[in-house]
């Protein structure tokens, strides 16, 4: 029983990081950024050198942990700050659908240019060992990971609700999200803020994969997608925008995932993804606006 | 100072009024020239394929022309609604699995694929029949999803088509006594002659080209364009939504069937998010609201295409082979897409047709 709490609870973690990097950047450019997956890839993949060989060399993935987990933030947000000002930074004043679709592009040109250097194939890496061994709670045996991965998760959702709440910058933010050009009007830089949003989001994406990377021991060039559409699934159903949605229903989501995969019969349990799909789709026909409607999203006629 | 007066509608005797309205087929009469120059295109293509008579040739003239059938899909719905949906592959993956349970050869079928139901076992169907069920199929898997997904819209309903070709592709992955899992299914029965996929493309023109003139289309469009004006002159959005949804649906429903036997074989990933990639590329470098930039589309960015290939094959140049390392097509392809998208968001044709009168823009 146990188990299973502590499954969902980090697989929700996984899909919660994705969702607040997608709802970041969404909340203060309405872009749904389809490039956020791919970041993960390449934040992975950061660590090896560019080989098409089976084997992994690995790079930087030697450093000590406290150069490794920043290299790898850093990456993330350096990727994604650098998407921001190549591609989205023209397509500030288009629909949602335009960027929408351009973002879905710049997500295969970073895949395949992660191809052209690494080929396809998934490279076994193993990152910080120690952390898969697994550990004793209260009767139930979990890997170190799980547990690090819940309370690291707990801790970026706290640090990011006090970067937001208190400082000057996440004030900004949380006002650029709101009315974008009412913000500006008052004094918001926006490149500042949108480059801020895209940093964040690019570290987020870091994070999880590091946690993906020491979970499965594989980088994958295909691995940001599975997360990545989880991570789009729960924005929209905790509400495009709305930063607590969206971590409410990574969390949810990631329950609904373990619990099926608990209960399902042993034949449909492959389908398990299909039948999360299938309640996605039923949640939203309930509620369109999502659990946690953010203000200033609504369609105004 | 001038005292404004009211506008007030002088008042038409009938015969004015029969006089201004439009004749029953003005529309479709002013219009038919578009679908007629895009067929004489692809008929010259196809024409020059048959000259050349080379064997690779031909399959990338097949390709071509499925192609123009799976973005003429996409353009059906995306185009005319307006709504941008990455689920439509997911049709094309039922289109193309139906065609491989009723063509396979029994023999074959009972190995590989045992968990079909024993009617469809003891079939096999020459090809073209099997399309008509594929499409038949397809749409009715879109008029189920359909009346889902369409009462939603923006971005919620973008995600949930997305979610929808997730769903399709993790259970075409893994129901593995009827679609093999994962791994392909192999053969389906190989079409090689260009005529078939041709007619086809013609086909689905005229199928595209008469929903878009006719009444739903019509409407369709106009809530793309206001939709609060469109709904309070009683258009229901999601009505004519579903039709083009189920329209596009067998459309590539179709497209799948004869992407199965263009190719031979079938696994869950060849209808999966490299497909949708390609197919909406096309679309956005054509130009979505457009049938002539759909089309075109697939043409000009198929030749680009195919010069990659060539160039990721290998040149010989002096003593040695020049070779662009693997990946550099879908990436030139990314970039051509956000750069469209950056200088001409509405694609190289906009909202515009091919007619014969060049002075008239609409």
């Amino acid at each position: 029983m146990l188990q299973i709490v502590f499954d969902a609870l980090s697989l929700g973690s996984l899909y919660a990081l994705g969702a607040l990097g997608i709802a970041l950047i969404f909340g203060v450019m309405r872009l749904v950024n389809f490039a956020h997956g791919d970041v993960i890839a390449f934040s992975i993949f950061a660590l090896l050198w560019p080989s098409t060989d089976a084997m992994a060399i690995v790079f930087a993935g030697n450093l000590p942990w406290f150069l490794l987990i920043p290299f790898v933030l850093a990456v993330g947000a350096g990727l994604s700050v650098l998407c921001e000002i190549v591609v989205f930074r023209r397509f500030r004043n288009t629909n949602p659908a335009t960027m929408m679709i351009a973002s879905f592009a710049l997500g295969f040109v970073i895949r395949y240019f992660l191809l052209m250097l690494y080929s396809s194939r998934p490279k076994s890496i193993s990152l910080l060992p120690v952390l898969s061994q697994p550990v004793e709670i209260l009767g139930a045996r979990l890997p170190l990971l799980q547990l690090i991965t819940i309370i690291v998760t707990i801790a970026i959702l706290f640090g990011l609700v006090i970067f937001l709440r208190r400082t000057r910058f996440g004030l900004e933010m949380r006002a650029a999200a709101e009315n974008f050009s009412m913000a500006r009007m008052l004094g918001v830089r926006a490149n500042r803020v949108i480059m801020g949003a895209f940093a964040l989001s690019g570290a987020l994406a870091g994070a999880i994969a590091l946690i993906f990377g020491i979970q499965t021991g594989t980088a994958d060039i295909q691995m940001g997608a599975a997360v990545m559409l989880m991570a789009f699934i729960s924005t929209v159903i905790g509400g495009l925008g709305s930063l607590a949605g969206a971590v409410l229903a990574g969390f949810l989501l990631g329950a609904a995932s373990v619990v099926m995969q608990v209960i399902l019969p042993v034949d449909a349990r492959p389908f398990r993804d299909a039948f999360v799909y299938g309640a996605v789709i039923l949640v939203l026909l309930f509620r369109p606006q999502g659990l946690i409607a953010a203000r200033g999203t609504k369609e105004r006629v | 100072m001038s005292i404004s007066t009211p506008a007030t509608d002088p008042i038409l005797s009938a015969e004015a009024i029969a006089a201004r309205k439009p004749g029953p087929f003005s529309l479709a009469g002013k219009s038919i020239v578009t679908p007629i120059l895009l067929v004489l295109i692809l008929l010259a293509i196809a024409i020059v394929t048959m000259m050349i008579g080379s064997k690779p040739f031909n399959q990338v003239i097949i390709d071509l022309f499925v192609r123009v059938i799976l973005v003429v899909g996409l353009y059906v719905f995306i185009g005319n609604s307006g709504v941008m949906s990455f689920g439509q592959i997911g049709f094309t993956c039922l289109g193309a699995y139906v065609a491989a349970w009723l063509t396979i050869n029994p023999v074959m079928k009972k190995m590989s694929l045992p968990g079909l139901p024993d009617f469809i076992l003891k079939t096999k169907m020459e090809y073209w029949q099997a399309a008509i069920f594929a499409t038949i199929f397809a749409a009715i898997a879109a008029l189920i999803f359909g009346r889902i997904l369409m009462r939603l819209s923006g971005i919620a309903a973008s995600i949930a088509t997305f979610a929808m070709l997730a769903m399709i592709n993790t259970i075409y992955s893994n129901w593995d006594r009827v679609t093999g899992a994962t791994s392909s299914v192999v053969g389906i029965p190989i079409v090689r002659s260009i005529w078939p996929y041709f007619t086809a493309a013609a086909i689905v023109i005229f199928i595209a080209w008469l929903h878009a003139i006719s009444r739903a289309g019509l409407a369709l469009r106009a809530a793309r364009d206001e939709p609060t004006a469109a709904a309070a002159s009683g258009i229901d959005i999601p009505k004519q939504r579903l039709i083009a949804f189920v329209i596009s649906g067998a459309i590539m429903g179709a497209g799948g069937a004869l992407t199965a036997h263009s190719i031979g074989v079938v696994t869950p990933d060849n209808f999966y998010l490299s497909l949708t990639f390609v197919t909406l590329s096309m679309l956005v470098v054509g130009g979505m609201g457009s049938l002539t930039g759909s089309v075109l589309g697939v043409v000009i960015l198929s030749a680009l295409i195919q010069g990659l290939r060539f160039l990721e094959a290998g040149v010989p140049v002096g003593g040695s082979m020049l070779a662009l390392p693997k990946g550099l097509q879908e990436i030139a392809l990314g970039i051509i897409m956000i750069v469209i998208l950056v200088l001409r968001p509405s694609g190289l044709f906009g909202n515009r047709e091919l007619t014969l009168n060049r002075n008239r823009s609409e």
